[in-house]
């Protein structure tokens, strides 16, 4: 099993999860992010104060699958998340040891 | 305002005068008009005033902002009853102050006039402006004053400075004796303020972090509402300030909103330029920077006096915080004196220039009275410096009362509102 972690632009979010339900991918778990890589901040002034903004809101989608998925799952998020500038964001994949069910205990494959 | 007194003079000598307008005799209409201002101005304080200051203050110090605004004008109500009517308006010792024959309001019942209205209206509309005045003060030192102090220094001020600077003007002191054209409170309110914020902010010092960590207003969206209430209410400041519905009223009504209009423009479209981008933020500072600046001149100037008037304020209001104060890097957090301090400066200077006799029978350097410019030149030194000495010796004598003025460094960090008041403005998740 593998973990796709990917860190998209946050009006992508729909896309992507569109993207996934085609390939029968079933959840996934969001979390609302901030942070910053070659895209960098922005800067605000307010009454000629000048404040930069390092971080920038993004949204970050978990999703595990078996192993032999992964690669389509990334491929499907790039395509969905692609906008072509600077800042479409990243993914990491990660190996997983276990899944398990809560309410059944049910383990592995059966479990995601 | 008192300007009214020497027209109804005047319209008794040239003009066969209307019982409506004998200046013993009650006039309903003038009173419903007044009753009406008096209420619009009262909303300027705890509602425009506290969105406004509230919205620019940053997110755990802007229940203290409200909280001081509040008090503010609570204090300015009580004490204008006991003593402040009495030293603004009671009969003029030397020109200076006020005598105390009406303190506690005694000898004023409900007979009693002031003009064509009843004198406890006219007391009440005073009030609302010695309320806002010290209010305005707060934008200069929000985040990092005791609210004890504030408290102490309010009552303080508004006894020592607000009420001898509104005799001088209006109550039969010496400034309106010299022929200062102060209609609606440039020197009273504005200058007063604006020098007082800046002399308790530089005496209080930064907030922590001041210049090097980024301060984000906490709502510019109810700054931008409290724009609104503000100019909704100053209708009833200075078009109220002629104390009468009639036609002066209606051009004071007329020119404040030329200038608040134009000014707001004016900023946006100085910020959109120099700094890139037309924000909220500016066009409500213009707003307000406009309809400072016109507030001296309401009752005096004509249409393109108002327009002239409302563009300097508006590049005086935008260079003042975006420039002058970044350069010489005193922190007047929400810039009373930028705004409030140099766009009344700015309105009493002009008031010199384009009073228009048309109006209300007093002209300014463009209508041939040079001399009017340099008594505006001597109100505003006066006010600016009395104001000014006055603030920094209060200052002092607060810290001594209180134990010192400023909060502690770990409850400015955590905030003002939970570490003052135990409450919070927002509950984010």
């Amino acid at each position: 099993m593998k973990k796709i972690e990917a860190i998209i632009k946050p009006f992508k979010l729909d896309d992507v999860k569109e993207a996934l339900n085609e390939v029968g991918i079933q959840g996934m778990t969001i979390s609302e992010v901030k942070g910053y890589g070659r895209q960098k901040g922005h800067k605000e002034i307010y009454r000629g104060a000048e404040y930069v903004v390092d971080f920038i809101p993004k949204v970050k989608i978990e999703v595990v699958v078996d192993s032999d998925q992964a690669e389509k799952v990334v491929e499907k998020i790039m395509a969905a998340a692609n906008t072509g500038k600077i800042g479409d964001g990243k993914i990491f994949v990660f190996e997983i040891e276990e899944a398990i069910r809560v309410r059944t205990g049910e383990k592995g494959s059966d479990a995601i | 305002m008192f300007k009214r007194l020497g027209w109804l003079i005047a319209l008794f000598l040239l003009a066969p005068v209307t019982s409506a307008f004998g200046a013993d005799k009650l006039d309903t209409g003038d009173t419903a008009w007044m009753i009406v201002s008096t209420a619009l101005v009262m909303m300027m304080t705890p509602a425009g005033l506290a969105l406004f200051y509230g919205g620019l203050s940053r997110y755990k110090n802007m229940l203290n902002t409200f909280a001081m605004t509040f008090v503010s004008y609570c204090l300015a109500s009580v004490i204008w009853m006991l003593w402040g009517y009495t030293l603004s308006f009671g009969p003029s010792q030397g020109g200076f102050i006020g005598g105390l024959s009406h303190v506690f309001l005694g000898g004023i019942g409900v007979d009693s006039l002031t003009g064509t209205i009843p004198t406890f209206v006219f007391v009440l509309f005073q009030m609302t402006f010695a309320g806002i005045t010290v209010a305005l003060v707060l934008g200069a030192i929000v985040d990092r004053m005791k609210f004890s102090s504030w408290i102490v220094f309010a009552v303080l001020w508004l006894t020592v400075v607000y009420f001898p600077v509104c005799h001088w003007v209006w109550g039969g002191g010496w400034m309106g004796a010299m022929g200062a054209l102060d209609f609606a409170g440039g020197t009273v309110v504005h200058i007063n303020a604006g020098m007082a914020g800046l002399v308790l902010c530089l005496v209080l010092g930064k907030r922590i972090g001041y210049g090097k960590e980024a301060m984000f207003p906490s709502s510019i969206s109810l700054t931008a509402i409290g724009a609104a209430l503000l100019w909704f209410g100053w209708f009833g400041f200075n078009a109220g300030s002629e104390l009468a519905a009639d036609g002066v009223a209606a051009s004071a009504f007329l020119v404040t909103n030329t200038s608040a209009a134009i000014a707001a423009l004016t900023w946006m479209f100085a910020e959109w330029i120099l700094d890139d981008k037309p924000t909220v933020l500016g066009l409500a500072s213009g707003i307000v920077a406009g309809l400072v600046a016109i507030t001296p001149a309401a009752g005096f100037v004509s249409l393109s006096g108002a327009l002239i008037i409302g563009i300097g304020a508006g590049i005086i209001g935008y260079l003042s915080v975006a420039v002058l104060k970044q350069r010489l890097g005193f922190d007047d957090s929400l810039d009373a004196f930028g705004v409030h301090g140099m766009c009344g400066i700015w309105g009493a200077l002009a008031t010199g220039l384009f009073a228009n006799p048309a109006i209300s029978g007093s002209a300014g350097l463009f209508y041939g009275n040079p001399k009017q410019l340099w008594i505006q030149f001597i109100s505003i030194l006066a006010t600016a410096a009395y104001s000014g000495i006055m603030t920094l010796i209060l200052v002092y004598v607060t810290k001594a009362i209180t134990g010192g003025i400023r909060v502690t460094e770990d409850d400015e960090v955590k905030g003002l509102d939970s570490s003052l008041h135990g409450e919070r403005g927002f509950e984010i998740i």
